[in-house]
């Protein structure tokens, strides 16, 4: 699926960001990482492509990337959405590494909304797409404020506000970018992701880097690194059930998009992650 | 049965080709050369390169041309190309004091020294559709007077004259103080004036504009006086490591504008005027004023006044003056959003059901 590099990025550096850029954006990945679920502010660059739409998940992988790396980009667990396809595009033309869908192929990943169904291994690496990095923002829209509080571990708020859900509610109503702390110190958004991907995000074993290029920071959770969504004792952590399983492969525990097949209120769901359900398919079909 | 949505690589293929013949429009009519969007549509070629950040009109009207005329798309594309550019030399501050000016007015002296120089402006002119425009005459122009050169040092700065006096406080003394660079380094907050000028500088035009206006209507007022606009050309200098002292690179095209603003005083200064300052690449004097309105409003804090306005609270101004950001996460929303919908749309399901439980029982 490769191509090579267009004449019209002819004068552009590999994967766009010339070295030194690279380099600020390195340094600010392995203070990330060193400090898990830490947000650190960085540099962020204009991209040829909107901010909203991923630069800064784009300005991550453009840092990391290597020649020898083959990349998957999915939105909404879709290879074939979009902005997934302009993505790809984009390093397949700026820096003519190999693309894939497979999960298992790839060696970097970048996510929009979504963690792959398939389980990541050591020697991959997956970079989040994130809106707006701060946990605390809905609760206090000032930076100097939010810095503060995560200086001083300061989140009981967020509890209270959960607190407050399950008192009016009966549960938590956050369906997605519900929060977590990392190792145990730092509260952090999981980007948009729904909950259902939460438990997938604690002691991964691939490297998870976070990319928020309008907002200019980045975060990371380490391989192996405990991720707890948060909860109390007496209403414990759950994520989203369907009654329904995958029309196509027959999946009862992927995360199910549905979709309207009529206007009389006609519905099927099926699995969000197409390479998980494409997956399945051919083992079904090899039986 | 449902089949996935596949082929969006060929649907965005097939959407940038109805994209470029739309941008040509009917091959008809002739095609716009850059140099007649930079000639005719100057002042789009200003706001392009000012909130674009870039000095370069033969790109600014590329950029102009490629986006069929949408400003923030051109500024999106300039700031894009400018990013990978790579920086060869720090200028020297400019000299707008040393301008060569086209227009200068001030509202807060009748006459000045050097005079009121009007220049090519709209303010005056009774805006009533010209319809002989239409017809395309070439050679149907009038010829312009040619104003008498006015030699820069005739034209003090309005703000040097009062504070001659000691009225209008004075400008801090960090002239050689480096800047901070928002384009290399993460804003951050309090953030400094320099900083807050540059971000100012690259802000969108209407946003300045309606958050100027707001303190105008007493949200954060700070009684302005225009106290001088100037439009001229100055020299951008820059002192090459190997020769010590400072050539002469070019010449830009700016738009400055210092508002005088009433200060009552506080704890830590005495009743003087205060400062606004804006400046623009080229003829903007709308978006100079406004950002001076804007630079004073965002002073606030450092005079002792208390923050009670939008336009005065530095986060609310800054985080959201850049059009390329705002544009960006606006529009993000047409990006698709269906796994987060769907989550929304199972925990609605279930509240639903559970609240319609109750109901139902009480019925029976």
């Amino acid at each position: 699926m490769s191509e090579t590099a267009a004449p019209e990025t002819a004068g552009y550096n590999f994967a766009y960001l010339d070295e030194q850029t690279k380099r600020m954006i390195r340094r600010a990945i392995l203070k990330a990482v060193a400090i898990p679920g830490y947000q650190v502010p960085f540099a962020s660059r204009e991209m040829p492509l909107p901010y909203g739409w991923g630069t800064g998940g784009i300005q991550v992988t453009a840092s990391i990337i290597g020649p020898d790396d083959t990349l998957k980009v999915i939105d909404q667990g879709a290879d074939d959405t979009t902005n997934a396809v302009s993505i790809r595009r984009f390093f397949a033309r700026t820096a003519g590494v190999a693309t894939t869908e497979e999960t298992t192929e790839a060696s970097i990943i970048q996510t929009r909304h979504r963690i792959p169904e398939t389980p990541l291994r050591e020697d991959q690496i997956i970079v989040y797409q994130v809106p707006i990095p701060e946990p605390l923002r809905w609760l206090e829209p000032r930076e100097a404020e939010t810095r503060k509080m995560h200086a001083l571990a300061d989140y009981g708020p967020m509890y209270v506000r959960l607190y407050e859900d399950i008192a009016q509610y009966g549960r938590v109503t956050t369906a997605y970018d519900y929060p977590v702390l990392v190792n145990g110190r730092y509260l952090m958004k999981p980007s948009p992701i729904p909950k259902f991907d939460n438990p997938k995000m604690d002691m991964n074993p691939a490297l998870q880097l976070f990319g928020a290029g309008r907002e200019k920071r980045i975060y990371a959770v380490p391989p192996h690194t405990p991720v707890k969504s948060l909860d109390f004792a007496d209403h414990p952590f759950t994520v989203e059930q369907w009654d329904e399983c995958c029309a196509i492969c027959g999946a009862d525990g992927s995360f199910l998009d549905e979709v309207i097949t009529d206007d009389r209120g006609g519905r099927m769901f099926v699995c969000s992650d197409t390479d998980y359900c494409r997956g399945r398919q051919i083992a079904k079909a090899a039986e | 049965m449902y089949v996935a949505v596949k082929g969006g690589e060929k649907a965005i293929t097939a959407a940038h080709r109805l994209l470029a013949e739309a941008r040509r429009g009917d091959p008809a009519v002739p095609e716009l050369s850059l140099a007649q969007i930079d000639e005719q549509l100057a002042l789009a070629v200003d706001r392009v390169m000012t909130e674009g950040s870039v000095y370069d009109r033969e790109l600014a009207a590329l950029a102009i041309k490629q986006a069929r005329g949408d400003l923030v798309e051109a500024i999106f594309l300039l700031r894009a190309y400018r990013t990978t550019l790579p920086r060869l030399a720090v200028s020297e501050p400019i000299e707008t004091g040393r301008a060569a000016l086209c227009r200068r007015i001030s509202a807060t002296f009748k006459d000045v020294p050097g005079g009121q120089v009007l220049g090519p402006t709209f303010d005056y002119t009774h805006r009533l559709i010209d319809f002989a425009l239409a017809a395309e005459r070439d050679g149907a122009t009038v010829s312009p007077p040619t104003p008498a050169p006015v030699a820069p040092e005739a034209m003090p700065r309005v703000s040097t004259l009062l504070g001659a006096e000691g009225l209008i406080e004075p400008n801090p003394d960090d002239e050689h103080a480096a800047p901070g660079d928002l384009t290399r380094e993460p804003l951050t907050f309090p953030a400094d004036r320099a900083l807050r000028l540059q971000n100012l500088a690259r802000g969108d035009e209407g946003y300045l504009l309606a958050l100027g206006y707001s303190t105008q209507r007493g949200y954060g007022k700070n009684h302005p006086f225009a106290g001088e606009i100037r439009i001229g050309e100055v020299e951008v200098e820059i002192v090459p490591p190997e020769l010590g002292f400072p050539v002469v690179i070019g010449e830009i095209t700016v738009t400055e504008c210092e508002m005088v603003n009433q200060f009552k005083g506080s704890e830590s200064a005495p009743p003087q005027f205060t400062r606004g300052y804006g400046l623009a690449f080229g003829e903007a004097e709308r978006k100079a004023m406004a950002m001076a309105l804007v630079d004073r409003a965002l002073r606030t804090e450092e005079l002792g006044e208390e923050v009670t306005a939008p336009a005065q609270d530095q986060e609310f101004v800054l985080y959201h003056s850049d059009n390329v950001e705002a544009s960006g996460f606006t529009q993000h929303l047409k990006l698709p959003h269906y796994v987060d919908f769907q989550a929304e749309l199972n925990l609605v399901r279930r509240m639903r059901a559970e609240w319609q439980r109750p109901q139902a029982e009480a019925a029976e």
